[in-house]
Order: structure tokens, then sequence, then C-alpha cells
């Protein structure tokens, strides 16, 4: 595994010298000196760095993260707070707020009147998490997921605030986390892409999503995301034109493939073999996708568990099954997003709205994975980008009201894969500070890395004099929620 | 994905390599060290990459007081390690540095194993070994001092020597022991020059006047055509755009239209009426502060606000305007200095020598527009954010007729404006709009050359005569590289935004110097320089690789062949779309939305304003060139990202290269590359029905040569079996045609036509197609 990772990624940087050794007929024994990072001769610093992968036995294998894109808001779903709900209406002391700048959105409001959430709580599981009656497919997986109710971010607003728990930074072209990964570990499938992304929207108020997000960056561009959708045409450009049969392709592939021979002959360009091989993956991905994507043949019981939204493409369900069925054929790293988390006013009964389409395919995942003895080797995230506050964004009523974005302390959660169930960091009694155990969106990547087996500062690249990481500067594993 | 292909070969080589020992002991004497230890290209390279981190400019990460980018620090007694000198001149042995960088202690070596830098490797250290012995003398970054002419290297015969060039090429190939290529044959060559001139195929009738001329300067000749084309600016423009990261919404967000594209038109006509670099560079950085500017020359400065505007609810105004003034120093700096000066925005720059008060003086020179960091939201998004330039119809008619414009009303731009009144500037902490520290005045880059504040104005007028002064060892040498790069794929200096220490040296320097003092010295002319690179004999030569220089120089660093370099994404789409006929050659105008995938706009937008869904256009903006598709930057064109284009999120000054099976897919079954199949197939019917005529004719205007026997044979096969399946009905032939809003010819044979189409579909597949040969 780690000869081929290092091998394979030598290629990569000189692909061209490789290729041309072989166009020559060098033996295997030349090649290997090629191949082997060489000691005396000066290896590469991402070859040395990725000659070392893993760093330590990993405790996954892959990535489901399921990105709730606007900011759900913790108040409502995990972190429960009923003191909210005594001091309805009161403004939040300033001895709390300690001067967090807030949003243009709520900076000139005079006052921050305090709103307990509308929804009732219970404890669930061994951990006796306290989880929201929204969520009753998520209370039902309860002893499966490590809740962390003290994630907190730097970012205010929801661009910067999802570039950089995607890259590691709020601004700029970073290379997302499944690139990363895609980078240090390469795909288990060598028909399908090691990131895939998928799409979804839900009713309630929504942020866009964008391409940058699951960028490359300064990374080869083989470790961009590609945008899967769970309809017919899964990838871009992937279907024939219907007029074409497979038989049909396959012929024309072949007359390429000789006209390609020719140029290949008179210019010894070993880029023209690489195009060639190009075009088999191509038809090869041809199958490959469709298959995977593929649901009608999925048993009753996996539809009952999703739910019947699973059948309908492009749904937040069924991007759940279609991760789950990526995942399964070695997809490295599946990226949802779902929008419509972000709740400034009527945020009651968008909330309802939102965790009614996401709660039982969340749920559905967790078990699915498991049922198929999967959970230990994946990892599943859930969450947003950033948290809401306590008090309220606009007029307040017993029965309506809005949140504003809340940086400093949000809920997420993670299951599978190494991770140890139950209930890690603590907030205040107004649901607006960290009280223990706060978890930085740099740690939160460093453990992330660590799961996978890899060391979040050995994992850079060398990009116009600088080594970069997903973590930049800082990042602390949380060891507390890592299984032993 | 590509390596999984060759995974085996690697398993392969890994055996080999297990059987046959590769351990580092058996090679360790088989090194030679160069006969002089030179500090800028041999010893500084490891020094930035390994030890600048702790021992460099950074002010703020000395370790131990030990600097060992300057001899005064790294000759000093050393502060924590008594009676030892960190570089003892002449003395190796003395030297602690020798010392520690050989150890294998990991509470003594250097660099420390915490650092994750890696040790360095025995050639290294046999290198400061020697070059401590030598005297360790140190020595300016190559970069920061003035490039001078060379005298040309002698040669017996002056045979293959076009210009002063081919001087400095073949000297370097002599000394690799290399040969160069012998010039390439006539339908490749004009094939290679017209797209890097025009970014189009050779037209039919080019490709026939210059075969037919037998005159030694036919070559000349065309050369001189082409760079008279209007689509020579169009050309010329495209990198440009990519360093001006220019795009037609606002990036963050809810992500509205923008209307930038009137600078887009200006640029393209500067190109073509060939504006020296200098101007072009003082116009777009202070059109609109020169003497009584015209509105052409604020126009110009478009250049500074073609970055990202968020019009998200909530934002903190004065980040985002801060976030703004960031963007505009680094892509200065990265566009025009070819330096990295963003890494001093939190701190002094870790390689190089640029503090982070340099930083902060050059960020004052972008600190003083009238510019607000949050006009308001969506609801109530304009075309232009202030201070905006508005051009009317009369504006078009007196003095910019080069904006193409399509509708009446005002076109609004985004333009450079100053405050009446000095907004100061504060050295931000860490880089964050709400740390200012110290007052620092707009200067440029001490250590690249003096900022005379007597002669230069603190202000953009300043910062443009700074940059433009032949005295600036930069801003030449970095064009022309950005220049020779278009043309060759690889730069002179390979990390062409990257002049500083941690950038690559240049594989030819005396070359980059002669060129940039050249240029300089010849007002600034691009067309002259383009010209220059064009007639060289280096540039002439086949793209054939033997096995020698495969083995000798697999990179083609020293150029013993020209390269074989895809065509950038753009002209993917413009060589599909002029080949086949379809290509609508108007230059300039706004930007068009061809076909695209559905719904790729729809699943990511929030639902708000004008791009929320794409409105795919009709008629002929469905065939403008790649160039003028619009770009929604949260969602960019998809068959512009697969072939690599710049996703105009930042300043970009350099494209990958990639080869996938993504690519593959969009070839196949973009409807563009079918429709025009199509079109192309119905052309070539209406004037002749002969199959092998119309197949080596299209054949000839995709490839721009004559089809061999051998592909020719392989074709007509080809449509033969087509034929006969559309004839006995196994495959649909009016299916097959159904692609595309391109009219139809309801008068021909709809089997001749489909047959046809997909021949040409097959050609248009061929990788020699796509690639600069």
């Amino acid at each position: 595994m780690m000869a081929k990772q290092a091998l394979e990624y030598r290629l990569r940087m000189n692909r061209r010298r490789f290729l041309s050794r072989l166009s020559l007929g060098i033996g295997s024994a030349a090649l290997g000196s090629l191949l082997i990072p060489d000691l005396f001769s000066g290896k590469s610093n991402e070859e040395a760095i990725l000659e070392q992968l893993p760093h330590f036995a990993p405790k996954a294998k892959r990535i489901i993260y399921l990105f709730q894109n606007g900011a759900p808001s913790q108040l409502e779903l995990f972190d429960y707070k009923p003191m909210l709900r005594e001091k309805f209406g009161q403004d939040l002391p300033e001895s709390i707020r300690m001067g967090q700048r807030l949003t243009g959105m709520t900076a000139e409001q005079t006052k921050f009147p305090l709103a307990g959430s509308l929804f009732n709580f219970a404890q669930y599981g061994e951990s006796k998490a306290w989880i929201s009656e929204l969520l009753p497919y998520t209370a039902g997986i309860a002893d499966e997921l490590c809740i962390i109710k003290s994630m907190y971010t730097e970012a205010i607003n929801h661009d910067p605030a999802l570039t950089f728990f995607q890259t590691g930074a709020q601004v700029g072209n970073r290379p997302s986390m499944g690139s990363w990964l895609s980078y240090g570990l390469g795909s288990e499938n060598k028909n399908l892409p090691a990131f895939c992304v998928l799409l979804s929207k839900g009713k309630g108020n929504g942020q866009g999503v964008y391409s940058k997000l699951w960028t490359n960056g300064f990374l080869d561009s083989v470790h961009q995301g590609v945008q899967f959708s769970s309809g017919e045409n899964p990838v871009l450009y992937l279907n024939d034109h219907a007029s074409v049969t497979r038989a049909d392709r396959r012929h024309m592939l072949d007359q390429l493939e000789a006209l390609n021979e020719e140029g290949l002959r008179e210019f010894g360009d070993p880029e023209i073999n690489a195009k060639i091989q190009q075009y088999e993956m191509a038809y090869r991905m041809q199958t490959a996708v469709p298959e995977v994507t593929d649901i009608s043949k999925e048993p009753e019981s996996v539809i009952k568990l999703y739910g019947p939204e699973c059948l309908v493409p492009g749904t937040y369900a069924a991007n759940c099954l279609l991760a789950r069925k990526l995942s399964e054929n070695g997809v490295r790293f599946v990226q949802l997003y779902h929008q419509g988390w972000d709740g400034h006013g009527n945020l009651p009964a968008e909330i309802k709205g939102q965790c009614a389409d996401t709660d039982q395919p969340s749920a559905a995942l967790i078990k699915d994975l498991k049922q198929r003895g999967m959970l230990d080797e994946t990892l599943v995230i859930w969450g947003g980008e950033f948290g809401r506050t306590n008090y309220c964004q606009g007029p307040l009523t017993k029965d309506n009201y809005g949140r504003d974005h809340h940086p400093r302390c949000f809920t997420i959660w993670m299951a599978g894969g190494g991770i140890k169930p139950g209930v890690y960091g603590e907030t205040d009694d107004f649901g607006y500070n960290i009280t223990s155990n706060p978890v930085h969106v740099h740690d939160f990547h460093a453990t992330v890395l660590h799961l996978m087996g890899m060391d979040h500062e050995q994992l850079t690249f060398k990009h116009l004099g600088r080594r970069y990481r997903l973590t930049d500067v800082a990042g602390k594993i949380v060891n507390d929620i890592i299984k032993a | 994905m590509r390596k999984y292909q060759l995974i085996a070969f690697c398993l392969a080589g890994l055996l080999a390599c297990l059987q046959f020992g590769c351990s580092s002991e058996s090679q360790a004497e088989s090194f030679e060290l160069p006969e002089i230890i030179s500090y800028n290209f041999d010893i500084r390279p490891i020094l930035s990459d390994k030890c600048f981190k702790c021992h460099g400019p950074d002010g703020n990460t000395i370790e131990a007081g030990l600097r060992l980018d300057l001899p005064d620090s790294a000759y000093a007694p050393l502060k924590e390690t008594k009676g030892a000198f960190a570089i003892v001149p002449g003395k190796p042995d003395e030297s602690e540095l020798l010392r520690r960088i050989s150890s294998q202690d990991p509470d003594y070596q250097m660099p420390t194993p915490e650092s994750h830098l890696g040790s360095l490797t025995p050639y290294q250290i046999e290198l400061f070994r020697k070059w401590i012995h030598q005297g360790a003398k140190y020595e300016k970054h190559w970069a920061f001092v003035l490039p001078q002419k060379a005298p040309l290297p002698v040669f017996k015969t002056k045979e293959g020597l076009n210009n002063e060039i081919d001087y400095f090429i073949r000297a370097r190939l002599k000394e690799k022991r290399l040969e160069p290529n012998p010039t390439a044959d006539k339908e490749r060559l004009l094939k290679r020059l017209a797209f890097d001139l025009t970014g189009l195929p050779p037209s039919e009738e080019l490709m026939n006047s210059f075969l037919a001329d037998d005159d030694p300067d036919a070559y000349t000749k065309i050369v001189d055509k082409l760079l008279d084309l209007p689509q020579y600016g169009e050309k010329m423009a495209l990198h440009w755009l990519d360093l001006a990261r220019y795009a037609d919404s606002y990036g963050y967000q809810d992500d509205n239209i923008r209307t930038q594209w009137a600078w887009r038109d200006w640029l393209i006509h500067s190109f073509n009426s060939n504006m020296p670099y200098d101007q072009f560079v003082t116009w777009q950085l202070a059109g609109d502060m020169l003497p009584d500017a015209t509105k052409e020359q604020v126009l110009a400065t478009a250049f500074f606000r073609n970055h990202k505007y968020t019009e998200e609810g909530g934002v903190i105004p004065e980040e985002y305007r801060v976030e703004y003034v960031i963007d505009k120093t680094k892509t200065y700096g990265k566009a025009i200095l070819g330096l990295t000066i963003e890494c001093a925005q939190c701190h002094d720059h870790k390689y190089d020598p640029i503090s982070q008060k340099d930083y902060f003086s050059i960020y004052a020179f972008f600190n003083n527009t009238k510019e607000l960091g949050f006009e308001g939201d969506i609801l109530v998004s304009k075309p232009a954010k202030k201070p905006v330039l508005t051009i009317s119809d009369d504006d078009i008619r007196n003095m910019m007729q080069f904006i193409n414009k399509k509708d009446s009303g005002n076109i609004m731009v985004s333009v450079m404006g100053e405050r009446d009144t000095l907004r100061k500037t504060y050295l931000l902490n860490r880089g964050a709009y709400d740390q200012p520290g110290e007052e620092v005045s707009p200067v440029g880059l001490q250590s690249v050359m003096k900022y005379d504040t007597l002669s230069l104005p603190k202000n953009r007028i300043g910062l443009a005569n700074w940059t433009v002064s032949k005295q600036n060892p930069l801003t030449a040498r970095v064009f022309v590289n950005q220049l020779w790069q278009e043309f060759f794929g690889r730069g002179l200096v390979k990390t062409s935004g990257d002049f500083g220490m941690q950038g690559e040296l240049p594989s030819h320097p005396e070359l980059l110097d002669w060129l940039a003092v050249d240029f300089m010295e010849n007002g600034w002319n691009i067309k002259r320089l383009v010209k220059q690179i064009v007639t060289s004999s280096t540039y002439q030569q086949s793209a054939k690789i033997s096995k020698k220089s495969l083995e000798l120089d697999p990179e083609n660093i020293f150029l013993s062949h020209a390269p074989r370099n895809r065509l950038k994404a753009e002209w993917v789409r413009d060589m599909v779309l002029a080949s086949s006929g379809l290509l609508v050659k108007d230059i300039g105008g706004p930007s068009v939305k061809p076909y695209q995938p559905d719904g790729l706009w729809e699943t990511a937008t929030s639902g708000r304003g004008e791009l929320a869904t794409y409105k795919q256009d009709t008629g002929k903006a469905l065939y403008r060139r790649g160039m003028y598709t619009f770009i929604k930057l949260t969602v960019p064109p998809p068959s512009m990202m697969l072939f690599d284009a710049s996703n105009r999120d930042q300043c970009e000054v350099k494209r990958l290269q990639t080869n996938t099976p993504l690519q593959a897919l969009a070839m196949l079954n973009d409807p563009m590359i079918l429709e025009a199949s199509r079109v192309f197939a119905q052309r070539l019917l209406e004037s002749d029905t002969n199959a092998q005529t119309n197949i080596q004719n299209a054949f000839h205007r995709i490839v721009c040569r004559k089809a061999t026997k051998k592909e020719l044979a392989i074709l007509l096969k080809y449509y033969d079996e087509q034929l006969a399946l559309f004839q006995s009905k196994k495959l649909a032939a009016i299916e097959t045609l159904t692609v595309g809003e391109y009219k139809h010819n309801p008068d021909l044979d709809s089997n001749l036509q489909a047959a046809l189409m997909k021949t040409i579909h097959l050609i248009y597949n061929m990788e020699e197609s796509i690639v600069k040969t």
C-alpha cells in the first residue's frame, strides 16, 4: 500500500519521463531505479512525503461527509438549553457576549432577546445524549454517534465559513479536504474518481454552494471533486448520444486507437499513449458509473430504510443512498451538501422541514453501513459551517423566531471509522460559549486526517515556495473521540 | 485517474528494484560537483528550502538569532553555541552548519526532525562543503539583479541560427550533448503558428497559399499576416484574462451578474494596436490618475476591479474592503512582478526579502480607492461597483470604437478611482482587518529596486513608473517569461508566478536576460518580441521526439524539439467551431451562454439573482469563441474546466495541462462537437457527395494537414461500415443527426450525412486534432 502510493505519486510527477522510458523499452530494472525514490539523487519533497504514507495504521478507509449547508441550529437539535426558555425575551448579558463581533444583519439590533427552543428534548443511548424531538431517527442511532457540542470557527459569514471548513482557509483556491485525501491516499477503484460530490436542496432558506468547495487548488486536477448526480446523467458528458450503442462506441474507439497509434509512431510522444488509455478509461466509466448509481436493484428493505424520497433523484435521501454505494465501491471521499439551514427568520417551521428531509436518511446511512459491516472503516460526518445565536434575530414571538450566525459554538456529529461514541465538549447555560473541550476547525481536520492514517503536519504540498497543508499552521488531534 | 493504468508497471519496477537493490550507498561515490559552486544556483535553493523557515528573512521566527540569508549573520559567532560559527569561509570543517547538516543525531542535526523539512542529501552536503571551501561567497538573488545582455555564444557556422534566441538555445543543447530537430514540415508548422498567434486553425486559403509559396520569406510573410489579424488580440488577451481573474459574476454566495466585458474589449484592442507593455501596465495600474485621463485610460484600470465582490447580507464591510485591497496587491505581485508577496501579508516573508511592512507598503498604493466593502445584498445588486465608469453610445462612437456593444443603454464598468482625502494605511497584524499596527506609507519593494520618493509620487502613478522603469529588474523578465511560456508551454523560469528564492532557477538565464533587455531597448514592443520567438529556428523545429532526447531530457527543458502541447480549453472549442464553419468571428462584446449540461447552475444556487438559472442563448451566440463563454464564478463553464481553464477565482499565471478520461468523455459527447460534426458533414455534402473527397477535406480542416494513406483507409472503412449500418437501419440516421440548433438541410440523404458526421466526429477525437504539433 505504502509503496504503491509512493510509486503512484512519483509516477505522476514524472509522468512524461516515466512514459518515455516505457516507450524506449527500458527494462524493469531501470524502471525500478527510476521509480523508487532514491536518496542519493535527492527526491522531491512530495515524493518524500507520500512515501511515508500512511503515517500510522488508519482507522478509517473512507469518508462520507454530510454537510448541512447554511448552518443548522444546534439549539434546536443537540445543545439542550432549558434556561433559554426561562429567560425568554430577556437580553443577552454583555458578560456572556464578551464583544463577539456580529454580522451586519444583527449589528444594528439594540436588543438581543434570548429565545429558547420551541422543541422538546430527551436523552438517548448510553451517553444519555440530549437529542431533539425533531430528530427521532438520529436519536435511534445515538449509540453510534460522537456528538461534539464544542465546535467553533473564525468566520461569521457563509461563504468564508464554508470555504474554511472545506479547505482549511477562508479565502483562496486551496485544495479541498477530499482533494487532500485523494492526493494522500488515491482511489480504491480504478474506474471511479477518489472524490465525489453530491448536491441537494431543502425547502429552508438556502445558501448556494460553489465549485471552489471541491477544488483541487494547486494539487493536480485528478484530485478535484467530481460532481455526481443521482439522475440520468450522473457524470458530465458520461452518456453517449441516444443514437450510439455500446458496440458502436467500442468500434469507434478501436478506429480511434488505430489512428492515434499512427501519431505515436510518427512522434514518439508518450502523451499519445496516455491519451489512448484515457479513452479506454472513459469507456469503462461509462459502464461502471451507471452500475454504481443505479438504485433500481436495491431491495425493498433498503428503500424502506432511507425512505421513499430516496427514489427521487437529487434528494438528500437519494444522495445518502448513492453515497453508500459510491463508498462501497471504493470512493475515498463522498461529499454531500444539503442546502436550506439558514434560519434567520421562521426558524421553527424551516428547521422542521429540513429535519423531515434529512433525519431518516442520515440515520439510515449509518444503519446501512453497519449492516454491511462497513461502518467500522467508514467515517461519517454530519454538520454545518457554524452555529446559530441564542438570541433572536428579528421579531421574537411565542411561536416564531430567527437566529443569526454564531461562530463560538455549534454541534456536529461523527460516527464509524475509529470514532468513540459519546458526547464531547460542553457549552454554558446560555449556549453561547464553550465551557469545556473546544474543537477548532483545524483540530477537526487534524483529527479526520489522523483517522485516515495521516499526520496533518506531514501531509504537505509545496506550492509557490511554501509547503501548504490542510491545517495551515495549527490543528490538534482530538484524541478523546478516537477509539483506542 | 490516469495513474491506474500504470500501476502494473510500477509494481514490476518495484519488484525489479528489490531484486537488484537500489541502496544509496552503492551510488554514493559517483556524483560530480560543479567546478565553481554558485551561491545563487547551487546553495541558495537548498538554504531557502531547508533552512530559511527558521533562519531566514522572517524577523518573527528566527531561531537562535541566526540568519543564513545574510553573510554577516552567518559568519558571526553563534549566540547559542559558544566559540562556534555557522560558516567559516574557507574552512568547512570548522563550520557548525556543515557539522549539523551532516549529523545523524536527532538532537543535533539540521533541519530538525520536528521541522519535517527532511535532511540534506549527500550531494547537497558536499555542495556546501565545497562552497564553504571556496570562500562561502554570497550573491544577490539573481532576479533582483538588473538583467544585462551577455555576449552571444560563438559558433563556427551560422546555419540554423535565425536570431539570438537560437544562439543561446543551441549553446545549452551543445553542453547537454543534444542536437536540435530539423524544421517541422510546413503543414504542421503552420498549424502551430496559427494557434500560437490567433488561437485558431489556419484558414483553408492560408494553408494552400503557404504550401504553394516557395519564397524563402514565405514563413515570415505568414507571420506578419497572422500578427495583423484581429484574432491575434483575442489570442493574446486570453492569458491576460487569467492573470486578471476576469469573470462575468461577482463570485460569492448568490453570485450575481457583473459587466466587466468592456474591459475585455479594451484588452483585445490594446494587443491588436500593439500598445507597448510599459504603457499597457501603466494604464491598468493608474490610467485613472494620468493627466486629463481619457475614458479609455480609466477603463484600463478595470484590471484591478475584476476580483470577487461579496453580496452576502450581514458581512462586515471593512473586512471585505481589506480583502479586496489584498487581492489587488496579490495580483499585482504575482502577475506583474512575479513575486508571491502575499506570503508577507501575515508575517515577514519566509524566503524572500519582503517584510510584512514591505507588503503593506505595496498594499497602501491600492488602499486609497473610493471602493466600498459592501454595497448591499443581491436585492440591490448592480452590474458594477463604485467607482463606476459609465460608457455611453457617444463615448463608443467618438473614441472607443473597439467596444462591441449589443444593445442601447450605458455600459457600467467597475474601475479604479482615488479618494480626495488620503486613507491612512496600517500594517495589519496577522493580516487581519481589525488588527491595525504601525502606520505605513506607499513605497515600492526596496529589495527589488529603490523607490525614489523625490521623483516618484507616493501613489499608483508612482508605482506604475517604478514598475516599468528600466531599472526594475523584474517587470520585463517576468513578462518575457510569460510570453515564452505561451509558446513553449513552459517558461524559461518554470515557476512563472514566482521569481523569488523558492521559485525555480531559469533554464537559460542569459537568454531570459537578453530577451528582457532587448524588449526594453525596443520600446517594450510586444509584437516584435512575438515575432522574434516564432521566427527563431528553435520555435520552428519539428516536434518529433527522438530516443536520445527522451532519455537525456524527457521534460524537453533544453528544447531539442518543439513541444507538443494540447490546445488551451478555449481553443479546443474554437478549433471545432472554426473547422466546421460554425464559428462566429465577432470580436468582443458581452459574454454568451452556449450549450451546457442541464441543471448545473440550478443545483448550486441559492435561488436568488439573475444567474439562478442558466438561460442558454440561441442563434449566433451559440458559436462564439471560447473566451466569450459566460463565466459564473461559483459554477464555471464545465467544458472549459475539464480542459484546465482557469476558474478565475484568483490571479493565475500558468495553467496545468492534464489528460483525463473526463476530457475524453467531453470530446465524445459534448453536443457542441456533435453538432459541429453534423453541420460540417452537411456543408461538405452540399457541394460534393464523394466520400473520399469529403473525408479528406474534413481531415485537412481539422488536423490541418493531408491525411496519410493509412489514416484515410481507416476513415474510409469506418465510413463505409457506418453507411451500411445506417442504410440497413441497424443504426438510426435521423436520430444521429438530431443534435444542436443549427438548421438542417432536408434535401440531403440522411444516411450519407450521418455516416459522414460520425467519421468527422472520429477525426475530432484524434489526439493530434487538439494538439499543437
